[in-house]
């Protein structure tokens, strides 16, 4: 079989992979922006799959009653008794359950969704409601990120044996050939009779080692894959090319480590794939083991590298600090309280059922209608979580140099562990020379906070204005995604350097004192630090600016900032 | 974890330290929980949800919601206690899974509200508390649940008793049971607070060696191909497990703990900085339970040794700064002390 594979066939024999063995490959993350390709990738999928076959589309933020199942509002209103909806998870029992926009899923909704797909049901608890229904569903992840950094959650991918990427495909190569429903139908019958040998499985095993695959799913998914490849094909056993499209499908899109040269030892030329086709098909595992690296290899994505740079960076899946908290009609929600229906408040039904469910004999007798009074109305209270990030602004000039950097980075660093009491996100920013670097983005990591700063040089000119101003770029970024920005700024308040880079004392601090205005003006809360030897009208003038409280370091000692941060 | 035969615990290749503290929390409820914290797909899950089908049968009272003990006369629900006599039934062990979007009311328990609409009658309908009484309740992605819940379940697991005030019923039953917690450190960290609260901790990593990983495949895929024969073929295994379980139940209260073994963990938890006392409580109880797993008349070195990573890393005060993972500390104390 051919290493360099076409892409589109690939992905057709993806779908008719899956359309053999939906439940156990779990189903497919699919890497492509809404148009032609994908639609028509879907659409083979759906012809592959038994007519029958649930087809359900996951929106994205879907609440937990729609996926899980809940209350029937209206039917619970009008029966005037709980009567249990189903959620879409169950609906799409033994079906095709298509996420859309799988990139900003939530964490906590792909939890829900793993739950399902590793115990084939869905379960909830809620609304006063016990609910049990089968859900085996096959995920499809649809997938419209584009940077190497959007993906769909990683406990979701892990348990989708398929990751396609359609967007290289031109809309012009979809009308190749693929199999058709009643090859699949033949498939699905001969499944349960195929066998794996060992061989098969240790391949695959060192294979996925091999590509630093830790978890254990791909490999055992690999060898359902290489299974419904050889039940297409109509063999009886998986032959060593069903292995290596396995390797290819499953394991190739998930290294995160290309393979290490090979051992010395080991012979240097692997045998040329076609020789598989003259020699008897007994491949020894060692040299089984090669072709499927080799087949691997093909389809590691080109952008490897960067995705393992981005790698470290990204704990955090988008949707989980994506989510703004400021309207008072959302967040975590914390049970109900008595109240009137107006101003925007939001029923909590339940509640107001179950207050109103001691009174029903005496208020109305024998009628099956529910009576709810005013008194019995329950109103959803929810609970803000404003998290905070504090926005460390380091002078890193020569003249602070001069003075005190050390000093202010011990500091930073006694702020740091504040801030890990308090939960705080930090981002670091420096200055020197002619403008602000981030060193580091807002994280939890204190111990990268640590590293950037420890890492730090000094020398070079004071531009505040335009350190002030990557400052407001941040602050605001941080004010969108729900969170309180905390500016502190630690700098003796010397500018000399403008914005257009030119020295020159008196416009530099000119324009310091305007950015630091307008920060003022978007009402973000700092303080200053004043690092110089000795306490100066510079710094005191630009914390006035600031509208935020003025320390000089002298007189503080670290403790000292540490309450004036906390205090802030 | 219903119809589904369960993967056999004793067919769990490796992750000593995850069954061990699984296996302790069995001999002695009374541990405080365990929190299983690590990577994907290394078999969490699996453990626990194999728990129901190797514990032995309980004796619970007919009838009653809470499956109350009909031995221990002092822990019986209020209805029990008034209805007599009692007639005996057995019943397996609850392996309950909360599951993620849990509303507090069906966790706790609350009004039936069916009954209250059609009867006008204010009946309590228990909740996941009480049917995880006498067993196990398992949370998985525990760092995903909501906080309050969390708090919650940590209480009425810490005090053994659920009080439920809500909707005019004044409402408490017994609810003892074995907290599991397991979750991904990726998806988001646990509380500080929170952790202290679980017994045993434990990290699992997906095994490095080739010829384990390739083990557990091959079972997995005997499994999902034959659950029946694949069960079946571990029958053996499991009732000797269970067998050595209940021998470690009854042995248990005569484990003897000289007073070298005390002065042991309480030199290990100086040297370790726990907060309180509860480091060196966990720590001899379950040194205790693994002494009676392996049939030791009493604590010593080696079952202190195992036990007190799992009964101590969550435990450490924190440096955020400090990069040091908390089981090398563990580690490294235990090296320092146990050397004669």
């Amino acid at each position: 079989m051919t290493l360099a594979a076409e892409p589109w066939a690939d992905a057709t024999r993806a779908a008719a992979l899956l359309a053999i063995d939906p439940a156990g490959l779990g189903g497919a993350s699919l890497r492509a922006p809404p148009g032609p390709v994908r639609d028509a990738w879907l659409a083979l999928l759906r012809t592959l799959l038994p007519p029958a076959t649930p087809w359900r589309r996951l929106p994205l933020g879907i609440a937990d009653s729609r996926l899980l199942g809940g209350l029937d509002l209206a039917a619970t209103l009008q029966s005037g008794r709980p009567v249990a909806e189903r959620g879409i998870l169950a609906e799409a029992d033994g079906g095709l359950l298509l996420l859309a926009m799988a990139e900003r899923l939530a964490p906590g909704t792909a939890a829900r969704l793993a739950a399902a797909l590793d115990t084939g049901e869905v379960a909830a608890e809620r609304d006063g409601l016990t609910l049990r229904a089968p859900a085996r569903v096959t995920l499809i992840a649809l997938d419209e990120g584009i940077g190497p950094d959007e993906s769909p959650p990683a406990a979701l991918l892990d348990r989708l044996a398929l990751r396609l990427d359609l967007t290289p495909i031109p809309p012009s190569a979809t009308r190749a050939l693929a199999p058709t429903a009643g090859q699949i139908i033949a498939a699905r019958a001969l499944l349960p009779r195929i066998a794996a040998g060992p061989d098969v499985l240790e391949a695959l095993c060192a294979t996925a080692a091999t590509l630093g695959i830790d978890s254990l799913r791909p490999p055992l998914l690999a060898l359902r894959l290489a299974r419904a490849a050889a039940a297409l094909a109509g063999r009886e056993a998986v032959a060593e090319e069903d292995a290596a499209l396995a390797a290819r499908l499953v394991l190739g899109p998930r290294a995160t480590q290309a393979p290490a040269a090979p051992e010395p030892e080991a012979p240097p030329p692997p045998p040329p794939p076609e020789t598989a086709e003259d020699q008897p098909p007994q491949p020894s595992p060692e040299q089984l083991g090669e072709i499927l690296l080799a087949a691997a290899e093909a389809a590691i994505p080109a952008g490897l590298l960067d995705q393992l740079r981005l790698a470290p960076a990204r704990t955090r899946t988008p949707g989980t600090s994506g989510t703004r908290r400021a309207s008072p009609l959302r967040g975590r929600p914390i049970g109900s309280r008595p109240g009137d229906l107006r101003g925007g408040t939001r029923l909590a039904l339940v509640d107001t059922l179950r207050a109103a469910a001691p009174w029903q004999r005496l208020r109305g007798g024998g009628s099956p209608r529910l009576r709810i009074a005013r008194e019995d109305i329950r109103i959803r209270r929810f609970q803000q979580r404003s998290e905070t990030a504090t926005l460390f602004l380091v002078d890193a000039s020569g003249s602070a140099a001069l003075h005190r950097l050390a000093e202010a980075k011990g500091a930073v660093e006694l702020l740091l562990a504040e801030c890990y009491v308090r939960r705080d996100r930090v981002a670091l920013l420096a200055f020197r020379g002619t403008g602000a670097e981030l060193l580091l983005p807002p994280t939890h990591s204190l111990v990268r906070a640590r590293r950037s700063l420890a890492a730090l040089p000094g020398g070079g000119g004071t531009p505040i204005a335009s350190a002030l101003d990557q400052a407001l770029a941040l602050a605001d970024a941080i004010q969108r995604r729900g969170q309180t920005p905390l500016l502190v700024l630690l700098t003796d308040g010397r500018a000399n350097i403008a914005r257009d880079g030119r020295p020159g004392r008196e416009r530099a601090m000119a324009e310091a004192l305007e950015a630091a205005r307008a920060l003022r003006a978007a009402r973000i809360a700092a303080l200053l630090v004043d690092t110089s030897p000795r306490p100066q009208e510079a710094g005191r003038s630009l914390a006035a600016a600031l509208g935020g409280r003025y320390i000089p370091l002298p007189y503080a000692d670290a403790a000292a900032i540490s309450r004036a941060v906390r205090a802030a | 974890m219903t119809g589904r035969r369960a993967f056999p615990f004793s067919a769990i290749v490796g992750q000593e330290e995850m069954k061990l503290a699984i296996l302790i929390a069995a001999i002695d409820p009374g541990i405080g929980g365990v929190l299983v914290f690590g990577d994907r797909g290394t078999g969490k899950s699996t453990a626990i949800r194999a728990l129901a089908a190797l514990l032995p049968e309980i004796p619970v009272i007919e009838g009653c919601p809470y499956r109350c003990d009909p031995a221990d006369e002092a822990a019986l629900c209020a209805e029990c206690r008034s209805r007599r006599p009692h007639r005996t039934a057995m019943a397996p062990v609850p392996v309950v899974d909360l599951p993620l979007g849990a509303t507090e009311d069906r966790v706790l328990g609350a009004l039936d509200i069916q009954r209250a609409l059609a009867e006008g009658v204010k009946s309590f309908e228990p909740g996941l508390l009480a049917r995880a009484h006498r067993g196990f309740l398992y949370i998985d992605e525990v760092n995903l649940l909501e906080d309050h819940l969390v708090d919650l379940l940590l209480d009425v697991a810490a005090s053994g008793e659920n009080v439920v005030e809500r909707e005019g019923l004044s409402i408490r039953h017994p609810a003892r049971f074995v907290l599991v917690g397991s979750g991904n450190p990726e998806e988001g960290e646990l509380r500080p607070q929170l952790l202290d609260r679980f017994g045993l901790s434990v990290e699992v990593t997906t095994p490095r060696d080739l010829p384990s990983r390739i083990e557990v495949i091959r079972r997995r895929d005997a499994f999902e191909r034959d659950p029946s024969g694949f069960t079946a073929h571990w029958s053996g295994a499991e009732a000797e497990l269970r067998r050595r379980i209940l021998a470690a139940r009854t042995r248990l209260p005569d484990i003897a703990l000289p007073d070298s073994a005390l002065e042991r963990a309480a030199r290990l938890c100086l040297a370790l900085g726990t907060d309180g006392l509860r480091g060196e409580l966990t720590l001899i109880r379950a040194a205790r339970a693994l002494a009676a797993f392996e049939g030791e008349a009493e604590v010593d070195d080696a079952a202190l040794r195992r036990v007190a990573p799992p009964a101590l890393r969550h435990r450490l005060r924190r440096n955020p700064l400090d990069e040091a993972v908390s089981t090398t500390r563990v580690e490294r104390a235990i090296a320092e002390i146990f050397t004669p």
